[in-house]
């Protein structure tokens, strides 16, 4: 592939905490090779902020390898970007031409609140996982896979719903800010799975009401999540979500 | 869990949703299915028969309080998961995500709703309100006294701005159902893709035909082409 430079123009959420107001603050980005990846064009601007003595611009990053969840930029109007099933540490500047102006954004959502630039608090999904988005096995050694017979097309399912990285791609995309696709491919990877049966029931409802108690709004079906998410998790667990609630519901005291 | 609990939860409310959606919607079948008959090309006879039906028959006037409750519900809830799923965003976002995500009429669900809303209101006082109220001209049918329902549809769609009126409201009623359809079924748990995909033909196949057959009653009433 021929190796070009990019000179881009970059309008970036500043805020300075939790409580303060935020704006936008517009960047010249020159010189961006198109080999690089989107974060790493955030590292050059960086390196330069602070060699001329100013704040650089705080911003979520792990594993940079598309698998830890933890990037979460909103850039031109999309979660991670323009590229389909991938994070944003994933998206290279290739995606973009000389001249552009590139807005990125922090995820917007009550429940996750913006700590600092264009990083959030997604401790939300946490508290999510701790109320159900678990199995307890509470003695003896780990059991032999091949001793627990499983439908592969349920292994299948349960493996795509585990793919979930939790980045909240979902809630960003969302016009009502729900975090049902996240909730569903938990609540689905357990439910699809024999070690899942015993808190089946309890699992989804604990998993709803905290989800309630975070404040992510509820879901319309739009399907925005599902186009959004770096890892192409299917809306169709948020339907089996559904089932899991309505039969859990009526079938508990 | 509790019903309080159940049905206080996002999920319980997009159930209270759903399940009276699916009800509206076979309200919508038996309507257009009654409404039809003004195409009897008999003056009316028909049609005003099916109508007294509606009005005199018990099981009919049972539904009917039903489909009060189902449409305060499905409005009233509606109007409540709105204002929720609004304020869970916080700060709106520079750039929006638009239809590169997802279908405009799925977003704007409420403001669809609300013209429904607004058209229904009307609906009631031009028909409702005078066939069980306030009363109609009689008709007589062989030696029998029926009230002229459809003598008043004549009468109403002959000014073209409420023909309009009732023409956009079904284009909103389209729209309603095109995404309202399917996702009924997803919100109360359908997930096997092999109805969901079945399910989504038949909403669109849904949202197209029995809106346009509403759409047909005003613009046949205005143009004379009921005989």
């Amino acid at each position: 592939m021929e190796h070009t430079t990019i000179n881009i123009k970059l309008k970036v959420w500043k805020q300075a905490n939790t409580q303060s107001k935020g704006y936008f603050e517009s960047y010249d980005v020159p010189g961006i090779s198109t080999e690089m990846s989107f974060l790493e064009m955030f590292d050059v601007l960086n390196e330069r902020l602070i060699a001329e003595g100013k704040e650089p611009i705080a911003f979520d990053h792990d594993c940079r390898e598309g698998i830890c969840g933890m990037c979460s930029m909103y850039i031109n109007g999309k979660p991670h970007g323009p590229w389909e099933g991938t994070t944003t540490c994933q998206l290279h500047m290739r995606a973009f031409k000389d001249g552009d102006i590139i807005v990125v954004e922090p995820w917007r959502a009550a429940a996750f609140p913006v700590i600092k630039d264009l990083m959030v608090d997604r401790g939300a999904f946490d508290r999510i996982i701790q109320a159900g988005g678990y199995i307890s096995v509470n003695t003896g050694n780990a059991v032999d896979g091949n001793a627990l017979p499983i439908e592969k097309e349920k292994a299948d399912n349960a493996f795509a719903a585990a793919a979930c990285i939790g980045c909240g791609a979902c809630v960003a995309a969302c016009k009502n800010s729900s975090a049902m696709l996240f909730v569903s491919a938990k609540v689905s990877h357990l439910a699809l799975l024999p070690q899942g049966a015993p808190e089946r029931k309890q699992r989804v409802m604990n998993m709803i009401a905290q989800m309630d108690k975070e404040g992510f709004g509820a879901c319309t079906n739009t399907g925005a999540c599902e186009a959004a998410c770096p890892k192409e998790i299917s809306i169709t667990n948020i339907a089996r979500l559904n089932a899991e609630y309505l039969s859990a519901s009526l079938t508990t005291a | 869990m509790t019903w309080k609990q159940m049905f206080t939860s996002s999920v319980g409310k997009k159930l209270v949703m759903g399940f009276t959606g699916i009800f509206l919607v076979l309200f919508l079948i038996v309507h257009v299915g009654l409404n039809a008959c003004i195409w009897a090309m008999d003056n009316g006879v028909m049609f005003n028969k099916a109508a007294h039906f509606m009005g005199a028959n018990v099981v009919p006037r049972i539904l009917e309080i039903g489909l009060f409750a189902g449409f305060f519900l499905h409005i009233i809830q509606g109007y409540m998961l709105e204002m929720q799923n609004r304020k869970a965003r916080g700060t709106a976002y520079a750039v929006s995500y638009g239809n590169k995500g997802s279908k405009w009429y799925s977003r704007s669900m409420a403001l669809l709703g609300t013209l429904l809303l607004l058209f229904l209101i009307f609906h009631i006082k031009h028909f409702w309100v005078p066939s069980r109220i306030t009363g109609l001209e009689p008709m007589l049918i062989d030696g029998k006294e029926y009230h002229n329902l459809y003598g008043e549809m004549l009468v109403v769609f002959e000014n073209p701005v409420i023909v309009a009126f009732y023409v956009i409201s079904c284009i909103s009623l389209a729209y309603h159902l095109a995404h309202g359809f399917q996702s009924a079924f997803r919100t109360i748990g359908i997930n096997n893709p092999k109805y969901t995909t079945l399910l989504e033909s038949v909403g669109y196949g849904f949202s197209i035909i029995v809106p346009l057959a509403f759409a047909m009653m005003p613009i046949s009433m205005h143009l004379g082409w009921v005989n």
